[in-house]
């Protein structure tokens, strides 16, 4: 990052969700590399761009199509990267032809000029990476955005490199974790393939246990099954679906409706008020001991520092008895028995990160198969080695696909979704200190709506979508354009803002489309649930 | 950059001023009204708004010159246009003597308090105008925080202004749409007082007589066209010699005329004497590109005027020795930094410039040589330290004027971090005779290490302050001579040699050589040529006191032996001056040397490494201040 | 540069910076010392175990070179060198100790101690104790500026000195916000806040120095309060003020009623329960609380800094009710 030459940051505004590696990004700018920013609101991460590229919202396959085009016709593409390391490029070679810059600039409403000089400027660079956020995964089209993005990348090269690659910013301490410890529908642990009889049967032996060789459910397909009545019991640990999830009375609905709801949790969340038992838990980050991954592939330990209070209980604790009473004793093991046995059954992933080494390292990036290895700063370099190492990366068709829900004269506006600086998902945890910068929630929206609706910042305003009704405090945001609003999840017990979105999920990864609803936003007769702290920033 | 703006909005007269120094905004995002369909898809900013951050000073400036003060609001737009975070700007802003961030009357007269000035009657004119017309700005029982009318003129007391052959001096400024700076000479409290009640300033050209005594005399080399030849016109300048050195230049080529610049051995005249020809030679080597030049005319140091005499008489000798130095050293772009305090040079060299681009000798194509070189004018603010080699790329970059650690030197990493030449004006001054007479011929004059003349300037109790050239080994006694030695019957009493970062001589040196070599071996300095005289009737413990309180008041406040030694110094001067020496006055000089030492040794620049010369001189030299046990032997 | 013409991309796997920097001779109090080009003359003092006090140097930060402590002598300067900022080159000749370095060192030590209050800099009183240093020499403490006095310093201008006291920075404390105050009556000046709040890391810009000489002041614009100005409260700038002028609320909440003892903290380094960045938070805590968090300096992804919800954001881990939220005015606040 801070070697690189160009950076797309796109679909993120890093410098209010991740702000430590944003100090990186800006290192790298400072040693000269160059920024573009593609995001629908010119966010504080986009005023540091050298091009902001306002693209309208889930235009981004458009844009990435349009850009790869505009490569391949001006010879740049890396003609000896594809021919060696990828496969299927004439098929996508084909499917960008259409996106010419002037059907590109009508599609995302980027000057063609700014789309062009963007993609020669990645394609020329040395080195140059793309890195996204949930602006491009909360989509019903989120793998294909992330595949338009990795299709840019091997498109020029610019990925198995020192300073190059497609880089997500994961938004959770261990959400990369969850995934390295087979904590997805599709994995096992290690991201073994849990529909390979081998693999399946290495692990039944040694858990004596019988694994079905199929995928689990998404969390969307999970509450598809609670409404249809086939899944009746649900396990929640550490996650607030009631809050979180997109089209908030309806998964209401459903998890009032289970048999049995289980919710291990540090707080009674509003999903804990919603279970039929609430196991309460430590604060592992600080009140146990374990492994987080990060974003850059790095397994770092968590070591207790305090205790718990009153009657929670560790974690691993909970597990083990829970375990135990449905019959199956496996003791207490430490968080590092545990993470002993994933070192034995996904040894070429973490077998050489001992917790000693964590320790004495730092953390250590997997893959890391042995303990002299160094850990892997990047992936996929096996694409340079000649011969090549593995098989062929692979192009993928991708076309673009707008929003579900588009504005109409009934819902005339485009309510997208993010995070601020100081507060963090449905605000559990940052509710708990108070710092100037908490306003509340707010309905952002541009000065031209403002103006239009005569409405200033502070003053309530009704929104209103085909699924929900809230009102809140409405702040005017120069770096919003006219016809899009902006709402967080933080402060869900004030504002309800998931009663707005849209359950529209991505069939590839059950990721809702909380980037685009349609709404309509009207003066409030009556006041703002809660008043607005913020002033206005110009 | 994500900046967050003050929420003031700036008035339409900020506005303007601002949009005129820097054009209409470009967009929505840099400062411009909303409504331009691109803007809602597309900004461009980043770097390329970063690298304005150098127009931030002249952006101050314009709003100081328009409206007399620098808003919140006005402020705010600055920032927006230039990608500059607003508390930095407010730095840079309250570093700046001349920029005023509190409401300030549109009109102020700023009435010179310093040493030279008060030689000759300063205290006695500002006591005058106090009791007639009131305590000057800033107010300091209440921190300056005033309810004021800004229509009614105030006045505030000033660092030496440059005028010191002119005595008592002062310097009018008056925001508007015409603003008004005028530097005026032999104030009297009748013109201070129509002033302050609204009075038009008076006119002035900055008659050459008072200040270049000598004129006429065909010995002058660097005073040769001073007072003799119109400093407006080109063609005038180039009936009088003009314009040929440059056109030589051209022919001999970057490398011949450093050659002959290094055999002149022409050293620099700011104060630094490093050799010029050294310098050039280093810049030119240097690989990294661009090269910059400066032409270092932000004088100040006090008692020091004989720039002023140069830039505003001699205007367009500046300039074309300015395009030999850049093209020797390989520069495109140079920049004439100029104390705020010299209006009418700033005109004047002003003027040199579009005539002299009009006439070929600066521009894209100069001579028609495929040569590439222009010059751009930036303006101090009212701070001395900008003086320095390495502030003054600070203050150029729009930042505040705090000197850089050497090493790294100014010829391998200086304006924006690029190769850079600084040369004294003075000092480039000298360059056109040593194009066209070789470099052998110019150090025929002199002593064999201190070549050439020097200017020096004359002030305080002289018959006739001005400014002189000499050569280089004049005494000092033929240099007082020459300006008609102490009048009216006094005695001397000493000399401040070299500024207020120089020393004070006294009566019975009047033999020392002014040469680079006699004075150091004397333990003194030629600085920047200052010979202030000072006859019996002047209190010297006075001027010592306003010695240490300049270099309080100008010290940058960066490094903690000068930010505040500084002080300590001047605390304990005013202890034996009010007669209450902690511990004697020996103690008191004890520690003061303590102090001093470790200014000179321990901060970042010439300032606070100077800071206690003039004090140690006044103590070692003058024996100003008698202990106990001095006074019993 | 076109792809096609860049054979060197094929496999590049190495950060640039890696090449191997030549190493350089020099002397060192009369040792012979051998480092890697670019090394400062403190690093090179530090890696063969000579001390060399600092006060505005930190290893995280551009050296500023401002504070004048680690002042040296070299051969051939004819003023002391900032070891922190200088870096050695061949045949240099270095004096760490001589009566020239003490001096200085001495004077910056006294000008300090005499116009700041440095009573919660760590390790400073055994510093004025090494060098001999008496700040009362220049007479007493004056009395401390009103509120706003020292922030609205007009440039180049200052009142005569009064000759019964020696002039100092004192002013009130300025707490203007729940997470943490600014006492700049123990402001050295040294830059650091501003480095970190600006280039060299934050990049927020909130505060700069203001005003000049001994009227030099840190700002933020106009001299706004905290919650009026572009602060985000990342505390980036507390964890390198060396003097305690910049504080978290709970400490000094904590040390105003006496409850604060370091002897009773330990300190566990876990990672940060927010983003994935993975920022590693070093916990303070005493007597099973936790009262402050960090981050180590040499970590390669914080490099000491955090955010907002890292620095401040663990409050919702202390006694926590039934309602789900952090109970109010909790054990530090």
């Amino acid at each position: 990052m801070e070697e690189t030459d160009v950076i797309f940051l796109w679909g993120s505004n890093a410098r209010e969700a991740h702000p430590i590696w944003f100090h990186h990004l800006l290192k790298g700018v400072r040693n000269g590399a160059r920024l573009y920013v593609m995001d629908p609101r010119r966010t504080a991460s986009a005023h540091w761009a050298d091009v902001w590229m306002g693209l309208e919202i889930g235009s981004d396959i458009a844009l990435s199509n349009t850009m790869a085009r505009e490569i391949i016709h001006a010879g740049l593409a890396h003609k000896d990267f594809i021919a060696r390391a990828t496969e299927g490029f004439d098929a996508y070679r084909a499917s960008v032809e259409s996106y010419t810059l002037d059907h590109g600039e009508r599609i995302t409403g980027i000057p063609a000029a700014a789309i062009r000089e963007a993609a020669h400027a990645f394609a020329r660079a040395d080195r140059a990476m793309i890195c996204w956020t949930l602006g491009i995964t909360e989509h019903h089209t989120a793998v294909d955005n992330v595949l338009a993005l990795i299709n840019l990348c091997l498109l020029t090269g610019h990925v198995g490199r020192w300073g190059c690659g497609a880089n997500p910013l994961r938004g959770q301490n261990n959400v990369q974790g969850g995934g390295d410890m087979g904590a997805i529908p599709n994995r096992l642990p290690g991201f073994q393939d849990i529909l390979d009889p081998a693999t399946r049967g290495r692990f039944e032996r040694l858990w004596g246990v019988t694994l079905e060789p199929r995928h689990g459910k998404n969390l969307s397909e999970m509450l598809h099954a609670i409404e249809h009545g086939e899944m009746t019991s649900l396990f929640v640990i550490g996650e607030n679906p009631a809050q979180s999830d997109a089209d908030q009375r309806r998964v209401e609905r459903g998890l009032a409706g289970l048999d049995n709801l289980v919710v291990q949790e540090i707080f009674l969340t509003r999903t804990a008020q919603l279970a039929h038992v609430v196991l309460p838990a430590a604060a592992t980050w600080c009140e146990g001991e374990g492994t987080v991954t990060n974003s850059e592939r790095r397994v770092q330990r968590i070591k207790k520092t305090v205790d718990p209070p009153g009657d929670a209980r560790d974690e691993l604790w909970i597990i083990s008895e829970i375990a135990r009473r449905l019959g199956r004793d496996f003791g207490h093991p430490t968080a590092e028995d545990v993470w002993n046995e994933f070192r034995t059954v996904a040894p070429h992933f973490a077998g050489g990160m001992s917790y000693a080494r964590l320790e004495a390292l730092g953390g250590i990036q997997w893959p890391c198969p042995d303990e002299s290895h160094p850990g892997s700063l990047f992936l996929h370099g096996r694409l340079w080695e000649t011969p090549r190492g593995g098989r062929a990366a692979p192009f993928s068709v991708v076309a673009h696909d707008p929003p579900v829900e588009r504005p109409d004269a009934e819902y005339p506006f485009v309510l997208t979704t993010g995070r601020r600086l100081e507060s963090y998902n449905t605000g559990v945890q940052t509710g708990g200190y108070d710092s100037p910068l908490h306003f509340g929630e707010s309905l952002d929206l541009s000065p031209e709506d403002a103006e239009r609706l005569g409405v200033a910042t502070g003053d309530a305003v009704r929104v209103t979508s085909r699924r929900g009704s809230l009102v809140a405090p409405a702040r005017v945001d120069r770096c919003l354009r006219a016809g899009m609003v902006f709402m967080t999840l933080h402060f869900p017990d004030e504002v309800t803002t998931n009663v707005l979105t849209i359950d529209a999920v991505d069939p590839k990864s059950g990721t809702a489309e909380f980037k685009a609803c349609a709404v309509r936003v009207e003066r409030a007769a009556a006041a703002a649930e809660t008043p607005f702290a913020g002033a206005g920033r110009r | 950059m994500d900046i967050r703006l003050p929420e003031a909005e700036p008035s339409d007269e900020e506005r303007i001023a601002i949009d005129a120094l820097l054009g209409p905004p470009e967009s929505a995002w840099d400062g411009g009204s909303r409504g331009r369909s691109r803007d809602s898809h597309v900004s461009y900013g980043g770097r390329a708004a970063r690298e304005r951050r150098h127009l931030l000073l002249p952006a101050l400036q314009a709003l100081q010159a328009r409206v007399g003060w620098i808003s919140e609001g006005g402020l705010g737009y600055v920032c927006a246009r230039l990608s500059v975070p607003p508390a930095d700007a407010w730095g840079v802003a309250t570093f700046y003597a001349l920029l005023a961030t509190e409401p300030r009357p549109r009109r102020v007269v700023h009435v010179c308090d310093d040493i030279a000035c008060r030689a000759r009657g300063a205290r006695a004119l500002t006591a005058a105008i106090e009791s007639e017309c009131g305590a000057p700005l800033p107010h300091a029982e209440n921190g300056g925080h005033i309810a004021l009318d800004r229509e009614r003129p105030a006045w505030m007391r000033s660092p030496c202004l440059g005028l010191c052959d002119a005595v008592p001096a002062a310097l009018v400024t008056e925001a508007g749409t015409s603003p008004i700076e005028r530097q005026l000479g032999n104030v009297t409290i009748g013109l201070v007082r129509s002033l302050l009640a609204g009075a038009a300033p008076p006119k002035t050209d900055g008659a050459a007589e008072a200040m270049v005594p000598q004129r006429g005399d065909p010995a002058l080399r660097l005073l040769a066209r001073a007072g003799s030849v119109d400093p407006t016109r080109l063609d005038a300048y180039r009936a009088a010699g003009g314009g040929k050195a440059l056109a030589r230049a051209l022919e001999l080529g970057p490398e011949r005329v450093i050659a002959e610049v290094v055999e002149s051995k022409l050293v620099g005249r700011g104060g630094a004497a490093f050799p010029t020809g050294r310098k050039w030679d280093a810049v030119r080597r240097q690989p990294a590109t661009p090269h910059y030049l400066i032409c270092n005319a932000d004088e100040s140091e006090p008692g020091t005027f004989k720039d002023r005499v140069l830039l505003t008489h001699d205007p367009f000798a500046v300039v074309e020795s300015m395009a030999i130095a850049g093209f020797a050293t390989g520069c495109e772009k140079g920049y004439l930094y100029l104390r705020a305090e010299y209006p009418l040079a700033h005109e004047r060299i002003g003027n040199a410039l579009s005539q002299m681009r009009r006439a070929g000798m600066l521009g894209e194509n100069i001579l028609g040589r495929g040569v590439r070189f222009d010059i751009e004018i930036r303006r101090g603010a009212g701070a001395y330290i900008c003086g320095e080699e390495t502030a003054i790329f600070e203050s150029i970059e729009g930042k505040r004027g705090e000197p850089r650690n050497k090493p790294p030197y100014p010829v391998q990493h200086g304006l924006f971090g690029k190769p850079t030449v600084v040369n004294n004006v003075e000092t480039l001054a000298n360059i056109p005779r040593i194009v066209l007479e070789g470099g052998a011929a110019f150090a025929r004059t002199g002593t064999a290490q201190s070549t050439g003349t020097r200017l020096f300037c004359l002030s305080g109790n002289v018959a006739r302050p001005g400014v002189y050239e000499v050569a280089c080994g004049t005494t000092l006694g033929a240099l007082l001579e020459l300006a008609g030695g102490v009048p009216n019957g006094r005695r001397l009493a000493a000399i401040l040699l070299g500024g207020a970062a120089g020393a004070f001589v006294r009566p019975d040196e009047l033999g020392l050589r002014l040469t680079h070599e006699d004075t150091r071996a004397a333990g003194v300095t030629l600085g920047s040529g200052v010979v202030m005289v000072f006859d019996e009737t002047v209190d010297l413990h006075d001027a010592v006191l306003r010695i240490a309180a300049f270099f309080r008041d100008e010290s940058c406040g960066q490094c903690v032996p000068c930010r505040v030694g500084t002080v300590r110094q001047e605390e304990a001067l005013h202890r034996i001056a009010g007669g209450c020496a902690r511990g004697g006055v020996a103690a008191e000089l004890a520690l003061i040397d303590e102090i001093g030492v470790a200014m000179r040794d321990g901060s970042i620049c010439g300032l606070g490494q100077t800071a206690y010369a003039a004090v140690e001189s006044a103590v070692k030299r003058l024996r100003l201040f008698p202990t106990a046990e001095r006074k019993k032997s | 540069m076109n792809p096609q013409m860049a054979p060197s991309r094929k496999g590049e796997s190495e950060p640039r910076r890696a090449s191997a920097r030549p190493a350089v001779e020099l002397a060192i109090d009369g040792r012979t010392v051998s480092v890697p080009e670019g090394t400062t003359i403190l690093g090179a003092c530090r890696g063969i175990g000579i001390e060399i006090p600092t006060l505005c140097y930190l290893e995280t930060l551009r050296p500023v070179n401002v504070c004048r402590l680690c002042m040296v002598e070299v051969d051939g300067s004819r003023v002391l060198v900032p070891s922190c900022s200088r870096p050695v080159e061949a045949g240099m000749k270095v004096h760490t100790g001589t009566e020239r370095v003490r001096h200085t060192r001495k004077l910056v030590l006294e000008l300090l101690a005499s116009s700041v209050d440095l009573s919660t800099t760590p390790g400073i009183d055994a510093l004025l104790q090494e060098y001999g240093c008496r700040p009362e020499r220049f007479g007493p403490r004056a009395a401390a500026a009103d509120a706003g006095v020292r922030d609205g310093a007009v440039a180049g201008h200052h009142e005569p000195p009064d000759p019964r006291t020696a002039a100092t920075v004192a002013q009130p404390v300025k707490v203007d916000n729940d997470l943490y105050v600014r006492d700049y009556g123990k402001c050295i000046l040294c830059y650091k806040c501003v480095e970190a709040c600006g280039p060299d890391h934050q990049n927020t810009f909130a505060i700069a120095v203001a005003g000049r000489g001994f009227e030099a002041r840190i700002s933020t614009e106009m001299a706004v309060t905290l919650p009026d100005s572009a602060c985000v409260y990342c505390g980036n700038c507390i964890a390198v003020c060396p003097t305690g002028a910049l504080m978290v609320r709970s400490e000094f909440d904590m040390r105003a009623a006496g409850t604060w003892d370091e002897a009773r903290q330990t300190k566990t380094d876990t990672i940060c329960p927010y983003c994935g960045v993975g920022c590693t938070l070093t916990l303070h805590v005493q007597d099973g609380q936790i009262v402050k968090a960090s981050s180590p300096l040499a970590n390669d992804i914080t490099r000491g800094n955090l955010c907002i919800k890292g620095r401040f954001g663990w409050r919702f881990v202390q006694p926590r009710e039934r309602d789900g939220r952090a109970r109010e005015g909790d054990a530090c606040a």
